[in-house]
């Protein structure tokens, strides 16, 4: 242990600690722009300048590691008044159309300029103009909002393994970007935003489509249905003032009805009968000797990914539309027909934690239907900003409930939004099928889980062994398709989901306002609320959700028919630019 | 993302496979890229977009992270260079000399700024920082031999010089325009 005093206090750390650290943990909270927990610690903001008594100049706190009897100032008037300088300089080169930027309301750089007193820019030079790119069905990037913190950078190499953005340039000419500029759009990116949880600015955002669905709600010849994801009512209360993870499934089926849409249904309908179907394609390709492991394919994200990064491997992947999708191709088919509505009339709208399910809605494959399958996908983000626009306060909404028959889910449809969920939702219902008992399982403790990186588990329903793999965040993902492509074929099925944590820690869903070092608890409190969502529930398993129940039997026939191949199954297909994964030897947290 | 800089270097370009055999011996040693680079860069007068994604994959390091480094050091061109690369030193010693002089007379002579290439692709310009000759200063590189104690008069005629050298060798086709002769400045 280390012994320091930290503005006169003593404080005692471990060894390897940083001032930063010391100082947060008793409550000194020392700002920053770059620094992300066990993430990025590059000191190049300089917002995080502390004295050290006897070093030369001001330090950053989260470079300078504690050492014995270290006096540390994080207050006095050349700190503020550097810190403050910091803020001048990086605002005499930024785009302030702050009332027109979507992240005023939780801009960290302008939390910290008013923190900072800041009044006037003493400094006048040349300015990067204005520059998006916009090209991306998913992603909007601002550069002239860009402080160079480089948390995307990090985020997308350490917890994402992809590398799609760096620091390019130096000096005045930097900026981040992907592989020779191009747009993010031509890059191997997957889409899934988790650079824009982590931007202070309003630099990097979700492309909004809030407009389009505003003009589709006030067009009278418009029937305007929305599904929402699993992992959106956990989150979106989070906008209002509610905790963290806090359940607003009512109050955000009253306001979604409030806005106008004609029928509020929910994807966890979907996520059921993506469950009737991956579960029998993992049993005829056990049965069949199809490829195996059977990988699951609901994660946008990771379906981008894959074709980019294992365009050899994507055999192994369900061809299984997710249930964002197959709602779609559900709701202008089936219900279309059951509601005598003309499939040309109805606007299907998703509210999603994604940002790469606004790339999946526009992938070419997806128009089953005859038309677009998912007009308009919203982040749980931008049905914050909806509902405010409304001038709703969600939190203050007498709960409603979702219509029928699509917004009829069971507990397994819910779990999907988290990590291990698709499968534990896929081994109840192999768990009944599979028979040998009265009282099949319910829960399958064995696949949960809540940290970043691979669980692995053996799961024996009825004589039959299962070995099951799940991993959440692509750099996990990564891993385990190296293993997968290097011939590991011990596993049976596996669930991969591109965010950290499932799609609870989705790019679309709303941005803690403590900032991003509190992602991970709030991730935690997400998936303990889905897990309560579930338990709730009086249906818990895929098969027995009596609207899908009805939807073979009207529609669809059996699992894997003619019609849901037609319907709910697809193909990928390898995408350029190829991706490159960083070597094992390479890799590895930047301390 | 279609690579439109190198058309017509296709990787059965012998250049490729001394490059691979370079990246096979530095593989192992971490932190390799940069003498890759170096190696890339001897081989093909400048890194273009093929190459670099070459490197990438070769390497296993990202291709957006080998472009941030190659973005970030002067040294590396991302722009094909000229058959005769002048590199003007700015440092100090050539600074106070009036290598500025000498870099703006070589600008006005083949009309270009810094960075580009002559049309004919026989010359481009960069500035750099210490060649290590400063009791040449101020000092130029063209085409990596070192010329010193250099003035902007002397300029018009060294270019003339290796132009029609070059011309000589059927490196490049007599000028349209007058070639710059030596003793056009006054």
């Amino acid at each position: 242990m280390i012994n320091l005093t930290i503005d006169r206090k003593q404080v005692q750390v471990e060894s390897g600690t940083t001032v930063l650290e010391a100082a947060r943990s008793m409550g000194v909270n020392i700002p920053t722009l770059c620094y992300l927990k066990n993430i990025n610690k590059i000191g190049a903001c300089r917002m995080c300048l502390v004295e050290v008594k006897g070093a030369r100049g001001l330090q950053t706190s989260c470079t300078t590691p504690c050492t014995e009897g270290m006096e540390v100032t994080t207050n006095n008037t050349a700190v503020r008044a550097a810190r403050k300088l910091v803020l001048e300089l990086l605002l005499s080169d930024h785009n302030m159309e702050c009332p027109t930027c979507v992240r005023a309301g939780n801009c960290e750089l302008l939390q910290l300029s008013q923190e900072h007193g800041v009044s006037g820019i003493r400094y006048e030079g040349e300015k990067h103009a204005a520059h998006c790119d916009c090209d991306s069905p998913s992603l909007s990037i601002d550069s002239s909002k860009c402080v160079l913190c480089q948390r995307c950078v990090a985020v997308c190499r350490e917890v994402q393994g992809v590398s799609a953005i760096s620091l390019v340039g130096r000096g005045f000419e930097s900026a981040v970007t992907p592989f020779w500029k191009t747009s993010i759009d031509a890059a191997a990116c997957a889409l899934c935003g988790q650079c824009t949880l982590v931007c202070p600015t309003g630099a990097l955002t979700e492309k909004d489509d809030t407009e389009k669905v505003w003009a589709a709600l006030m067009d009278p010849t418009k029937h305007v249905i929305v599904q929402t994801a699993p992992a959106t009512r956990v989150a979106i209360g989070e906008m209002f003032g509610m905790p963290h993870g806090a359940i607003a499934t009512g109050q955000m089926v009253a306001a979604i009805r409030s806005l106008g849409f004609d029928r509020v249904f929910d994807t966890n309908f979907s996520a059921d009968l993506t469950i009737m179907e991956e579960a029998s394609e993992l049993v005829s390709r056990l049965q069949n000797g199809g490829p195996l492991p059977l990988i699951t394919s609901c994660s946008p994200g990771w379906v981008k990914y894959a074709e980019h990064f294992f365009p050899d491997q994507l055999d192994h992947l369900s061809s299984c539309k997710s249930p964002q999708q197959m709602f779609g191709a559900i709701a202008k088919t089936y219900y279309a027909e059951k509601q005598g509505i003309d499939p040309k009339d109805i606007v299907s709208v998703s509210i999603m934690p994604c940002t790469a399910k606004k790339f999946e809605a526009a992938r070419d494959e997806m128009n089953a239907s005859g038309y677009q399958d998912v007009d308009y996908v919203l982040t749980t983000r931008e049905l914050g900003r909806m509902i405010k626009q409304a001038g709703l306060n969600l939190a203050k909404l007498r709960p409603e409930e979702y219509d029928v028959p699509l917004g009829i889910g069971t507990g397994a449809g819910q779990i999907f939004g988290t990590t291990g969920g698709v499968m534990e939702a896929a081994m109840r219902t192999a768990a009944a099928w599979l028979g040998g008992t009265d009282m099949p399982r319910l829960t399958f403790q064995e696949v949960r889980g809540e940290v970043a990186g691979i669980r692995e588990a053996t799961v024996v329903i009825n004589g039959n062994v299962f070995f099951l793999a799940i991993a959440n965040g692509l750099a996990a993902a990564g891993r385990i398709m190296e293993k997968i492509k290097a011939g590991d074929t011990r596993y049976h099925f596996v669930e991969i989901m591109g965010c950290p944590g499932g799609c609870i820690g989705g790019g679309g869903q709303p941005i803690p306002s403590e900032g991003p070092d509190a992602l991970e608890e709030v991730r935690l409190a997400r998936i303990k609320s889905m897990y309560a969502i579930d338990e709730a529930q009086t249906i818990r398993r895929s098969h027995e959700n009596p609207a899908i129940q009805e939807l073979y039997r009207e529609f669809l026939g059996a699992p894997l028919s003619h019609k849901s191949h037609e319907l709910l199954h697809t193909h990928y297909h390898g995408r350029g630019p190829a991706g490159v994964r960083k070597a094992a030897a390479a890799s590895g947290v930047k301390k | 993302m279609s690579c439109n800089c190198c058309k017509g270097m296709i990787t059965e370009d012998p250049r490729f496979a001394e490059l691979d055999a370079f990246i096979a011996s530095a593989k192992s040693t971490p932190g390799s890229l940069i003498s890759v680079l170096h190696k890339a860069q001897h081989l093909f007068g400048f890194l273009p977009e093929e190459v670099l994604q070459h490197i990438a994959a070769g390497l296993q390091i990202p291709p957006a992270e080998v472009y941030g480094v190659v973005t970030f050091y002067n040294y590396f061109s991302t722009e094909p260079v000229g058959r005769f690369p002048i590199s003007v030193c700015m440092g100090t010693a050539c600074y106070v000399q009036g290598a500025d002089r000498v870099l703006a007379k070589i600008e006005s002579e083949l009309g270009i700024k810094t960075g580009q290439v002559t049309d004919d692709g026989l010359f481009s310009l960069v500035s750099c920082r210490c060649v290590g000759a400063c009791g040449l200063a101020p000092v130029i590189t063209i085409g990596g031999e070192v010329h010193g104690k250099l003035t902007e008069h002397d300029v018009p005629k060294l270019l003339a010089e290796i132009r029609q050298q070059a011309i000589a060798d059927g490196l490049v086709e007599a000028p349209v325009q007058e070639p710059v002769a030596a003793g056009s400045d006054k």
